[in-house]
């Protein structure tokens, strides 16, 4: 067991060395966009004199380097500082973002993965037949249709007949079950999204699994098809499945920003967005940061848990 | 669909020079002024308004107050020292009454009294002051900037405020309706940008930036029955579909921005009704007058004869819009001249103008992006395509939209503008066209024009005045660097459960952002 400590620790500390890069790649690469945020903030109504006193006051007069530094020791000190744009505390910001972020893709995830997995048992089971094309045909059509396609058409059936609301308008200190219904049509859209690639996963490797010999023993054993697949199959094929499950989880966290417009729904994909379109750094930072932390972790957790899954990893000699 | 083309006949002298709420009524009951007796506003409910702005990176501050989400958010929280009503005359708000010296470079105006901020405090001379001094002075980061940098002095006088200007403008009182230029309260002649408080119709309660903001009724106002709501909840919603399928839907009660292409689908909903104003917004070209081949201005006019204005109008804005005349003097404009001749498509004059310029066919390139105005980049291909017939080649590069007003617009000698207008000409003609105006974006500079621009600002005589701008106008449209091809319309949907007065004011969106205050539930 020591020796997944050890990975886990590694896999940490390399973790944070890639934030860094991260850190220094999203700085350089915003020195690179045209404008600046005081130009993006005053917009058509900037005079030079206006341009200047603003540059002054937000610290723009600084060279690059020296505005990375700052912003990076109070990074290190646990202040992100606050947004050029507006001024409000980064860490205050991004709190309550972050957390509809992760509500949202818990949301979707819980409906997600289980529907997923259940689908690709079920499809791998039955292969070849109505069900399994059926299957296949729905969920390779919502993945391939884009987002805010699956989100009007959901709105169209869904909201228009006064089901499910449309935005996800949600008041301060609603309760749960308020916020679950209000927040159903961009969970679902999430859902019908990033259900094909897990299922067709789940699907695939069982069913190179089927070819194999043990299974082939199983079933001359006189097994039933279903506890041939989830007692047998299923075990072997959680490497690459935990590998897929992790990569649509960390997509559900960083890549919804267009499920949020369409849903009005206030997450850290709209908030990094708007933060691009002023030039706003530090808040810029803060989200890219969060983004790719989720990442590593995520990449972290998929590792660990197809390891566990895998005796011969977890007892070397 | 109703149409309200208001900001009728403008403002009139006396309003202007010497004005008092009594005034403003009257010119209320004047001939624009018709009002329905049905239309009696009722108090109650909470107005859920779809805006089509609103960012994260929004901020209190009045001297930026970028989008509309802002703008109007801010109107729910200010008052400003006068008022312009939807029929275009001038009202005073925090001022009672003001009166101008004969020429016009002192202006006294006196504050109302027993006005309170929302936090209990006395709305005093020396908070106007301390208002108007935060869009002054060289650190002032203020957008309003250009419009009070002619004053020179403020001084409060017992319950007045006193204001020197370095030269005559008969137009001051109406800029200090601008929506900038807030009442807030001031400590130690300063007021805080980033402060909430304000003695205007509603009163702060929450505000997430790009979501939305909750506003409640301010219980203190001054104006008799205003707000007619209890509450406002401003709601920002980007997508346009979104934002259509949420007044439908009825989530939201009114919304901004209708797209035009699915403007007839809104019109056949049940129970929403669509409003459209035509003001001051307009849409153009600016060319770079100190540029070849612009500097000349028979290329100039070349273009603007290559244009086929009808089209863009019917195509673009769907008809919801004006051919506009080279100039930013719209309809709704007290000066507007109608009798000026009204360019339009001919390839034969645009030929002519070429030759004139010793040319025989010209190739330019236009820099468009649709963060200009929406259909921009389709408006300058509609355009290339007509010009080819009169030898004009028009190179569309289409730019990115990030960045526009930085990198392109008056950067590149071609590009596209918008602008929202002004409610005086002075105010749009020193903005935009002026010698040295930071944004004169066609870099023009013409003799004539800068010396009627000075003697039209002092002049008090309303003829003298119509004619300095007529003449101003011509010189615009006819030796100017900009092509304006057409001025825009605000569309707007609300739900039937929702009313407003019948006279709606075209100066901005949303009832110059104050149907927060004007309307009322039906």
């Amino acid at each position: 067991m020591s020796d997944i400590w050890w990975m886990i620790l590694r896999r940490l500390a390399l973790g944070v060395l890639t934030l860094f890069v991260v850190t220094l790649l999203i700085f350089g690469a915003i020195q690179l966009l045209p404008g600046d945020p005081a130009q993006a903030i005053l917009g058509q109504a900037a005079t030079p004199e206006t341009l200047a006193a603003l540059r002054t006051e937000l610290g723009l007069d600084l060279p690059a380097w020296q505005r990375y530094l700052n912003w990076i020791s109070g990074v290190l000190h646990g202040d992100f500082g606050v947004s050029l744009a507006n001024k409000r505390p980064i860490s205050e910001l991004i709190a309550g973002r972050l957390a509809n972020t992760l509500f949202l893709a818990l949301y979707a995830a819980v409906i997600a993965v289980p529907l997923s997995l259940a689908l690709g048992i079920l499809a791998a089971l039955w292969r070849g037949s109505w069900f399994d094309r059926a299957i296949n045909v729905l969920t390779l059509s919502s993945i391939s249709f884009p987002e805010f396609f699956v989100a009007y058409i959901l709105i169209f059936w869904l909201a228009q007949s006064g089901l499910f609301p449309s935005i996800s308008n949600i008041p301060p200190g609603a309760p749960l079950a308020e916020k679950l219904y209000r927040t159903f049509l961009p969970a679902l859209t999430l859902t019908l999204v990033v259900t094909a690639h897990m299922m067709r996963m789940t699907r695939a490797a069982i069913i190179n699994l089927l070819a194999s010999p043990y299974i082939e023993m199983a079933r001359l054993k006189g097994m039933g098809p279903t506890r041939v697949i989830v007692h047998h199959a299923l075990p072997n094929a959680l490497a690459p499945i935990i590998n897929v499950v992790a990569l649509n989880l960390a997509y559900l966290i960083t890549g919804v920003v267009v499920v949020e417009v369409v849903f009005v729904y206030p997450g850290l994909g709209q908030l990094m967005v708007d933060s691009v379109a002023k030039r706003d750094i530090p808040v810029v930072q803060a989200a890219a940061l969060i983004f790719a932390a989720a990442y590593i972790l995520l990449n972290l957790a998929a590792d660990v848990l197809s390891t566990l899954s895998n005796p011969r990893l977890v007892n070397k000699r | 669909m109703e149409s309200t083309n208001s900001f009728g006949p403008g403002l009139s002298r006396r309003g202007v020079l010497q004005g008092a709420s009594a005034l403003g009524t009257a010119a209320l009951l004047g001939p624009l002024g018709a009002s329905r007796a049905a239309a009696q506003p009722k108090q109650g409910g909470t107005l859920r308004l779809g805006i089509a702005h609103g960012s994260t990176t929004d901020t209190p501050d009045p001297g930026i107050l970028e989008n509309v989400f802002t703008q109007v958010h801010a109107q729910c929280r200010h008052n400003q020292l006068t008022e312009i009503l939807p029929d275009g005359s001038l009202t005073g708000e925090v001022a009672e009454s003001w009166e101008a010296s004969p020429d016009a470079r002192t202006w006294t105006f006196k504050i109302r009294d027993g006005l309170t901020f929302h936090s209990g405090k006395t709305v005093t001379p020396d908070d106007v002051i301390a208002s108007i001094n935060y869009h002054r002075g060289e650190d002032s980061t203020s957008v309003a900037k250009p419009i009070v940098a002619s004053v020179t002095d403020l001084a409060a006088d017992g319950s007045n405020v006193v204001v020197t200007l370095d030269n005559g403008n008969a137009d001051f009182a109406t800029l200090m309706a601008d929506y900038h230029i807030a009442i807030m309260p001031g400590v130690d002649g300063r007021i805080d940008p980033a402060s909430s408080d304000g003695c205007g119709p509603f009163v702060h309660q929450e505000w997430e930036p790009g979501v939305r903001a909750y506003v409640t009724r301010n219980p203190n106002y001054w104006k008799e029955g205003k707000p007619y709501f209890d509450a406002v909840e401003l709601l920002s919603i980007i997508d346009p579909a979104a934002r259509q399928n949420a007044v439908v839907s009825g989530e939201v009660d009114v919304i901004d921005r209708v797209d035009l292409q699915t403007v007839g689908l809104l019109q056949r909903a049940p129970g929403i009704l669509v409003l459209a104003t035509s003001g001051t917004e307009h849409y153009g070209f600016p060319m770079d007058t100190r540029a070849a081949p612009f500097s000349d201005n028979n290329v100039r006019q070349a273009l603007k004869y290559a244009i086929d204005r009808q089209e863009l109008v019917d195509k673009i804005l769907f008809g919801y819009g004006e051919v506009g005349n080279d100039h930013p003097i719209g309809h709704s404009n007290r000066y507007y001249a109608a009798d000026l001749e009204q360019h339009a498509y001919d390839p034969d004059k645009a030929k002519f103008y070429l030759k004139e310029a010793g040319l025989d066919n010209l190739a330019v390139d236009i820099h468009v992006a649709d963060a200009a105005f929406a259909g921009c980049v389709n408006s300058a291909l509609l355009y290339s395509e007509k010009a080819a017939a009169a030898g004009i080649t028009i190179n569309v590069v289409r730019e990115p939209n990030d960045g526009f007003w930085s990198n392109v617009w008056m950067v590149k000698p071609w590009s596209a503008t918008y602008w929202g207008g002004r409610p005086t000409e002075d105010w749009m003609f020193s903005t935009t066209y002026a010698r040295g105006a930071p944004w004169n974006e066609t870099f023009w500079d013409n003799d004539r024009f800068n010396e009627l621009l000075v003697m039209g600002r002092a002049e008090l005589d309303d003829e003298k005045r119509r004619e300095i701008y007529f003449e101003m106008q011509d010189l615009v449209s006819n030796q100017g660097g900009i092509v304006v091809p057409m001025f825009g319309q605000y569309v707007m949907a609300h739900s039937d459960r929702v009313a407003h007065p019948d006279q709606v004011s075209a100066l901005w969106t949303l009832d110059g952002f104050r149907a927060v205050e004007r309307w009322w539930f039906a």
